[in-house]
């Protein structure tokens, strides 16, 4: 597995003299890898976001997508095309008046030729289970349905990255619960690197790996069982721990005797139901 | 509020709704221009009948042309007056006091308001039977040749899609608002206009301040999906000019002609 996303020492800030907003950010991303970056409102996040597709450009340090530089100017927008971003707010994304004009924005900004722009709509729109609404307008449909869209207007472009900016962080759990299996069924199966951004750690448990930010600097990274571990440090930095962690956090303090590891709600009940048996 | 906004086009699947809104517009612009040349009986005839034809054609309910006259009435009616009053022409056909009525002043007034009724029904068929978001692709298409002299017309129409597209949200906006400084107190409906227009200003700074924030965040949504302006670009929507197209340029002109032979 090659390294997708390569940033060395990359610094950033809005303003000249201005403390650093990205201080010295070094990470890798495989390719396929499911990969969340956590931390609380501030550290960054976005800021890190929006540095990887050359929305913004690094004062120093250096972001390589799939080997390309972000400060080359004739690369630029082969990486825009090969990392999609989907972002916060549902509404301040969709930018055409239907369905099928948003998705087809993407693929009419890079030039595809119409007829193939065509046929990349309906499987797109198939992906993401869309394909009944694509003559809707967008006021009427739900938040959960618009992140659908704004993925399809990405996979359209067969990207080999989707970065998704607290992109279930407006809608309810429902469009939540969407958005993530449509972001898994991708992942798995056409080989997207998904780098979910987050402060909802319940979505983290199931990646691959996590980082954790805190003021502009990776404070952590490894395996979510690893990261969860670290109760304190998370809680430290103002995040709010999941429920199983905590449950079992809980537990252990009655002096459950539970393993460290299992993370899942379904690990966790599975160790709690063979906990009375194994005795 | 939305219908003046986003114009006050009726769906429908007439031979008018599908012609081509580049025929559409040209037609109309035209219509508008050499309406000016009718300055007799028979070529405003022919204007009006050309006028009714698309009407009938567009099988639009009649009270949608009225409501897209209604604001306009009264400046008909205050034309014709003017016009009866102050236009010295003619047979004196009424007489009373400093009253003075004219045949020439009738028949001017006539015709002048029947130029400014045709002109409004043309233009409101025009929007009546064309989506806002066809009605902007064909004028990007139809002013596409100024963008040699550096006019922006693609950012323009661009521009205007995105406010389309924007107007439902700001208005859900606005009314979630409302109800947000209702709750709190705030009455924009009663008490003094001076008080009416207190209570509106914190509607109104919600709203400026969020629909910066949406322009800030949708112009960086949309550098992320690769827009570069005109540069290079594809489009999805396409204008298909078909044989009904031609036939009406062709009846256009055909007036055109008539009324430069017809006219007194
Ligand atoms: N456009 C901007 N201009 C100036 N400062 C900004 C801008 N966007 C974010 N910041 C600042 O940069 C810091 C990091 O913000 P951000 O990357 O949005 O964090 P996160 O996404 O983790 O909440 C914050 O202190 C924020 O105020
Ligand atoms: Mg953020």
């Amino acid at each position: 597995m090659g390294k997708i996303i390569e940033v060395n020492d990359l610094c950033f800030r809005y303003y000249e003299h201005d403390p650093w907003t990205i201080d010295s950010v070094s990470l890798f991303v495989n390719e396929g890898e499911w990969l969340s970056i956590i931390g609380h409102n501030g550290s960054g996040k976005s800021t890190l976001a929006k540095c990887l597709n050359g929305l913004l450009l690094p004062e120093e340090g250096s972001v390589k997508i799939g080997g390309l530089d972000t400060r080359d100017e004739l690369a630029i927008w082969d990486i825009r095309r090969q990392v999609g971003m989907v972002f916060q707010n549902p509404d301040n994304q969709f930018v055409g008046t239907t369905v099928k004009d948003d998705v087809a924005f993407g693929m009419e900004n890079h030039g595809i030729p119409r007829n193939d722009m065509i046929v990349r709509l309906d499987e797109a729109l198939k992906l993401v289970q869309m394909e009944e609404y694509a003559a809707e307008e967008p006021h009427r449909l739900s938040g959960g349905q618009k992140q659908r869209v704004a993925i399809a207007g990405i996979i359209a472009l067969s990207p080999s990255i989707i970065i998704l900016d607290e992109a279930t962080s407006m809608l309810d759990p429902q469009g939540r619960q969407e958005i993530i299996e449509t972001m898994r069924y991708l992942n798995k199966e056409n080989n997207i690197t998904v780098l979910s951004i987050t402060h909802d750690l319940e979505e983290a448990i199931y990646s691959d790996r996590m980082i954790v930010m805190n003021q502009g600097k990776v404070l952590r990274e490894g395996l979510p069982s690893e990261i969860f571990k670290e109760a304190k440090m998370l809680e430290d930095i103002g995040l709010d721990l999941p429920f199983t962690v905590k449950m079992r956090q809980a537990l252990s303090k009655l002096g459950v005797p539970l393993s460290e590891n299992a993370l899942l709600q379904e690990e966790l009940v599975e160790e709690l139901w063979t906990l009375q048996s194994k005795i | 509020m939305f219908n003046i906004i986003i114009g006050q086009y009726v769906p429908g699947q007439s031979v008018i709704h599908r012609l081509d809104p580049r025929a559409k517009l040209l037609a109309v612009f035209l219509f508008v221009i050499i309406i000016f040349l009718a300055n007799n009986w028979v070529t405003y005839a022919l204007a009006i009948i050309f006028t009714l034809l698309g009407v009938f054609l567009s099988k639009v309910p009649v009270r949608f042309i009225y409501r897209g006259l209604k604001p306009i009435i009264i400046i008909i009616i205050f034309t014709f007056i003017l016009n009866v009053l102050f236009t010295k022409e003619g047979e004196l056909l009424v007489s009373y006091g400093w009253f003075h009525i004219y045949e020439g002043g009738l028949i001017q007034a006539v015709f002048i308001s029947m130029r400014l009724l045709v002109i409004i029904v043309a233009t409101t068929l025009l929007t009546l039977t064309t989506s806002p978001i066809d009605i902007t692709d064909g004028l990007e298409i139809l002013l596409g040749p100024l963008k040699k002299i550096k006019l922006p017309v693609h950012e323009f129409a661009l521009m205007m899609s995105i406010a389309l597209r924007f107007i439902p949200t700001l208005l859900e906006e606005t009314e979630k608002v409302m109800k947000a400084q209702s709750a709190r107190g705030s009455d924009f409906t009663s008490g003094s206009l001076k008080s009416r227009v207190k209570a509106i200003i914190p509607l109104l700074v919600p709203l400026f301040v969020g629909a910066f924030k949406r322009a800030e965040e949708l112009a960086m949504a949309m550098e992320a999906r690769g827009y570069r302006g005109d540069v290079g670009r594809t489009r999805l929507r396409q204008l298909i000019w078909s044989l009904s197209d031609t036939f009406l340029m062709l009846v256009t002109l055909f007036l055109t002609a008539a009324l430069f032979i017809l006219r007194g």
